[in-house]
């Protein structure tokens, strides 16, 4: 690709993109790509992808846009972005929707094609804001705007191939990959292989998104609407081996690794619910690790048949969303009873009800906790990152298998999708989980005698089920055709150790106490909570749990790079809490718990430790805010320490988003 | 009605067992074997009794590994079933034993897989799991008790009760249209569907045989009477209390390769009524045999890959009280069955990805566009 003008490159720390376009519009393969491609470079990155929940909404509306955000760095980061600083727009409505996130300055790259009186009214604009660009009245004033045809050009490019109109224009997504790509330095290798593979079939289609695809980046070359192009060096990073990965992949091959490093077959029983479907699709590809997956006919059969796996010696896994785990309540309850090893995985979105289905929330925890009738406690572990979701797997599995119990493995919608690079483990590294299958009776009925004339009469053993192992309080796994141990299980109270149906008063207190001292024994296995308080002099301590560790850090940094003192806790085990949190959240003045909910772990933290957990709460279906979470914990700081907190030289958002640690 | 060999013989030839991959035993076992140390406690009287004693009977002669039987029940009076058997089981959850089930007969192929269910667990709280269990032919014997009512929640109307019934809940009569359960099994495409009676142990055990000797999913249904709630819901049946007489004329037997006759015997000793198609409906229908050709008596074919016929015979129960019913087994044919399939699929990806699983876990998390730091 050959430079025709003298182009000046800029150096960056990093940037925000957002893809914005019509539903059908391919905007998420576009981030996609991208993503990819910044990965390979080198630069540490976050990605948001934010779609509606139809699958064609109607072409050219405000409801039908979907978009993809990526921020990328040469530092470490910990999230997608507050606000873009570039917006590549698609169409009328893709323009109209992301102006409200945009910072003054930033740069519109938009495709005036689509640009009708049709599309502009169906986006809601009385006159077309790109006839008024300049004049006094400019509604994009604010910005740096670069109209550019990108349909047109994009049908031009890919005239040789013979594609209709329609097929021809549906390119100008890899046409606009192609142009940011070169704006931003972006190697191409691998979006060309992955085009031509994924075309493969088709090779009119592979070679005109191709074509597109190098249009564009020779269209940023040669043109003078672009006169800087960007240069964002690699991410220092730790050695290693990297690949960029969402969390509901992550989450799939820890569940693969899982079955690997415990030798148990994995069983998934699961319905398809949007946004935990993927894993039961990558999980269905990896039979050849002895994975089976049933689609099974509703929510309650996949966790049943996962749970009849379970109790056949498998891995039982069933994965959905809140509605889901609603509808499974009753067999968790179960599994409770029954003592069975179960992960069950919780993708959570926007509720109630159907809610959001495609947005992220938090708002699962206390139907994780408390979601079922009667005392049925339930360990939960929650992952903090789309790459954590690997290892949170592996750690659900743990605690199922070597305490005989369900697990609810709690991620949401922004893990699911959203990715970032991660550093690929050794499998030496991992964990080994043993099963510790009951092989023998375990229980004495008589014991071996000697009689008076010398006869021995040999001990007469038969087996209890549950008859708990004293460290772990976990019940025996005998598992059916292992003879000598057949044996009876269900929902009904269990006698203590035998395992047959008890209606004693005494025994069900005892056996409901025993049930909860199980799940609490967990916290004996837990390492120290990591507490970072780089100064040792904060008063403030931040405490979250699972996605919004990357806004909480980013929003303590801020706070830090301002010259202030302040603590970050996040937990990936929520039931039970790490033996050390009590004491922790002593040391502090003021504790703030960051959450997309209505302060559900702030709830448990005030019943059980008698803190004043202070909550910062938004429930808009997106990850929290960095900036709007460094001024609460600045407004905190500045109570706590009787000081003026100002966090200006390091609050606005297009000079100084986050900082290297 | 034929009597089947007992053992793990085959009663249709051609077709695969159900428990081909179990284990089995070699030396002879006992009725006592298979009873666990658990006191029974159903009502006195209760048709359950019956069927237990049959199944304790019967599975001796199964021949297989005690440990490698499973029973599963959901929720009611008969899903206590599994706590009087010694083998291993599940008393689960109302409704969710067939999902359980499928569960665990698709994880282990050495496995013989039972449920035990009643009207209201299988066919209203867990019609759903049926009639699924049921389409993907999962390897496994469902015991369908039916007794038309609730018994356990202390006598409500259930899904198989008559139009009309007056329960507790129902005080000016049921206005529910009541399910035929083998109807509902073919209309599913059921590979294998009987119905059978909880006093006529004979034919109970028979039908079991059959039963867990085919590969897929068996559905039995058990006419079981219940003494407190629904006492006589099946004398016509049984020809007891007022139908003392009618029993030859309540029953029509179903055997394959038989002509399908009942009622009192005429001079030839066979039955004086016959089933024969109608022509009208394109169902089949109840004729005298007097009235029609011997040919045009319809030959019971079990084994037909059409469920129509099978359907259109189910369809002469009676809906209302239980005046006439097929008795026997209705359908059974050869479907390749979900677990083996499921297994076949896992078994042909290790075949083509073979290597040591830490090796090939390095291998999965390690592809895709990689990129090293050093």
């Amino acid at each position: 690709m050959s430079s025709q003008v003298q182009k000046q490159v800029k150096q960056l720390d990093r940037v925000i993109i957002r893809f914005a376009g019509d539903s059908g519009d391919g905007m998420q393969l576009t981030g996609d790509r991208f993503t990819q491609e910044s990965a390979v470079f080198g630069n540490d990155l976050v990605t948001l992808p934010n779609f509606p929940a139809e699958i064609r909404a109607p072409q050219g509306t405000l409801p039908g846009v979907s978009s993809f955000q990526v921020h990328f760095a040469d530092h470490d980061i910990l999230t997608a972005g507050d606000a873009p600083d570039v917006l590549v727009a698609m169409n009328p409505a893709a323009l109209k929707a992301n102006l409200p996130d945009l910072p003054r300055g930033a740069s519109i790259i938009v495709d005036t094609h689509d640009f009708s009186a049709r599309n502009l009214t169906k986006a809601g604009y009385d006159a077309n804001p790109l006839d008024l660009l300049g004049d006094a009245n400019d509604p994009l004033g604010d910005f740096a705007v670069h109209p550019v045809d990108l349909t047109g050009m994009t049908v031009a490019a890919v005239k040789e191939f013979g594609l209709s109109r329609k097929d021809a224009a549906r390119a100008k997504n890899m046409f606009a990959l192609g142009l940011l790509s070169w704006m931003y330095g972006r190697p191409t290798e691998s979006t060309i292989a992955f085009l031509t593979k994924r075309f493969a079939k088709v090779p009119a289609i592979r070679d005109a998104n191709i074509t597109a695809f190098k249009a564009g980046w020779n269209f940023g070359e040669t043109t003078e609407t672009f006169a800087v192009s960007y240069e964002i060096k690699p991410a220092p990073v730790s050695a290693g081996t990297y690949r960029n990965i969402s969390g509901n992949l992550a989450l799939a091959y820890g569940l693969v690794a899982a079955g690997v490093q415990s030798g148990l077959p994995v069983f998934l029983g699961s319905y398809p619910i949007t946004p935990a479907s993927d894993i039961l699709h990558e999980l269905s590809k990896h039979k050849a690790f002895g994975v089976t997956t049933l689609q099974a006919e509703d929510e309650i059969a996949g966790v049943g048949a996962a749970i009849g796996a379970s109790f056949a010696g498998h891995l039982g896994v069933t994965t959905t969303s809140g509605p889901g785990i609603a509808l499974k309540s009753e067999a968790i309850g179960l599994a409770i009873m029954t003592e069975l090893p179960l992960v069950v995985v919780d993708v959570q979105r926007g509720g109630p009800s159907t809610g959001l289905p495609t947005k992220t929330e938090q708002a699962d925890l206390l139907q994780a906790m408390f979601g079922r009738n009667g005392e049925a406690p339930m360990p939960i572990v929650a992952p903090q990152s789309p790459g954590d979701c690997f290892d949170a797997a592996l750690e659900a599995a743990r605690i199922a298998v070597t305490y005989r119990t369900p697990v609810m493995l709690l991620s949401d919608g922004y893990l699911a999708n959203g990715s970032e690079p991660w550093r690929i483990p050794e499998i030496t590294d991992l964990p080994v989980i043993e099963p510790n299958f009951a092989t023998e009776r375990n229980h004495v009925v008589k014991p071996a005698a000697t009689a008076e004339d010398g006869t021995v009469t040999e001990e007469e053993r038969d087996f209890w089920p549950y008859l708990r192992d004293e460290e772990t309080l976990a019940r025996p796994w005998a598992v059916p055709g292992t003879p000598g141990l057949e044996h009876r299980i269900g929902g009904l109270e269990k006698g203590e150790g035998h395992g047959n149906i008890s209606y004693d008063p005494a025994n069900h207190d005892f056996m409901v106490r025993t049930r909860q001292a199980k799940v609490d024994r967990i916290a004996e296995s837990l390492p120290p909570l990591t507490v970072d308080d780089p100064s040792g002099r904060a008063k403030v301590l931040v405490l979250g749990w699972g996605s919004t560790y990357g806004p909480i850090g980013a929003g303590v940094r801020r706070v830090r790079k301002a010259g202030y003192d302040v603590a970050q806790v996040h937990l990936r085990h929520l039931n039970p809490f790490p033996k050390d949190l009590g004491e922790i959240l002593k040391r502090y003045d003021k504790v703030l718990v960051p959450e997309m909910n209505l302060g559900q772990l702030s709830m448990l933290l005030r019943a059980k430790y008698l803190v004043d957990a202070i909550g910062y709460n938004h429930v808009r279906g997106l990850p929290l805010k960095a900036a709007e979470l460094a001024e609460a914990i600045g407004n905190l700081v500045a109570e706590a320490e009787g000081i003026t907190v100002d966090l200006s030289t390091t609050n606005d958002p297009h000079t100084a988003e986050e900082i290297s640690r | 009605m034929t009597a089947l060999s007992s053992g793990t013989e085959l009663p249709f030839p051609g077709l695969r067992s159900g428990v081909e991959l179990v284990p089995t035993n070699d030396q002879p076992q006992t009725g006592k074997e298979y009873t666990s140390d658990q006191e029974v406690r159903w009502c006195p009287g209760c048709g359950d009794y019956a069927v237990l004693k049959a199944v304790q009977g019967f599975l001796p002669d199964l021949g297989l590994r005690r440990e490698n039987i499973v029973f599963v029940s959901g929720i009611g009076c008969s899903s206590r079933f599994p706590y009087y058997l010694d083998t291993y089981g599940m008393h689960s959850i109302h409704g969710r034993a067939p999902s359980i089930a499928t569960g665990i007969a698709t994880a282990r192929e050495d496995l013989s897989v039972w449920v035990v269910t009643g009207d209201g667990d299988a066919l209203s709280i867990g019609g759903n799991h049926l009639i699924h269990a049921l389409r993907r032919n999962v390897n496994m014997t469902i015991l369908l008790f039916n007794n038309r009512i609730y018994g356990l929640t202390k006598g409500q109307y259930s899904p198989t009760s008559e139009p009309g019934k007056v329960t507790k809940s129902t005080p000016m009569g049921s206005v529910d249209h009541p399910f035929n359960p083998v109807s509902l099994a073919l209309g599913a495409e059921a590979s294998f569907v009987a119905r059978t009676i909880d006093s006529d142990r004979k034919h109970l055990t028979s039908v079991l045989s059959a039963a867990a000797a085919h590969r897929g999913t068996s559905l039995v249904e058990i006419y079981q009477n219940c003494p407190i709630f629904n006492d006589g819901a099946f004398d016509a049946i049984k020809g007891q209390g007022e139908f003392k007489d009618g029993k030859a004329d309540a029953i029509i037997p179903l055997v394959h390769g038989e002509q399908i006759r009942f009622g009192a015997p005429d001079e030839d000793g066979r039955g004086s009524k016959v089933v024969v198609r109608d022509h009208v409906t394109g169902g089949v229908k109840v004729a005298l045999a007097a009235d029609v050709e011997d040919s045009a008596v319809l030959v019971h074919d079990a084994h037909a890959t059409d469920p129509s016929t099978a359907f259109a015979i189910s369809r002469l129960t009676a809906a209302d009280y239980l005046h006439q019913a097929p008795i026997g087994i209705f359908r059974a044919v050869e479907r390749p069955t979900y677990d083996d399939q499921a297994r076949a699929q896992v078994a042909t990806a290790r075949e083509d990805a073979p290597g040591e699983p830490t090796d090939k876990l390095a291998a999965l998390i390690g592809s895709g566009d990689t990129w090293t730091v050093v």
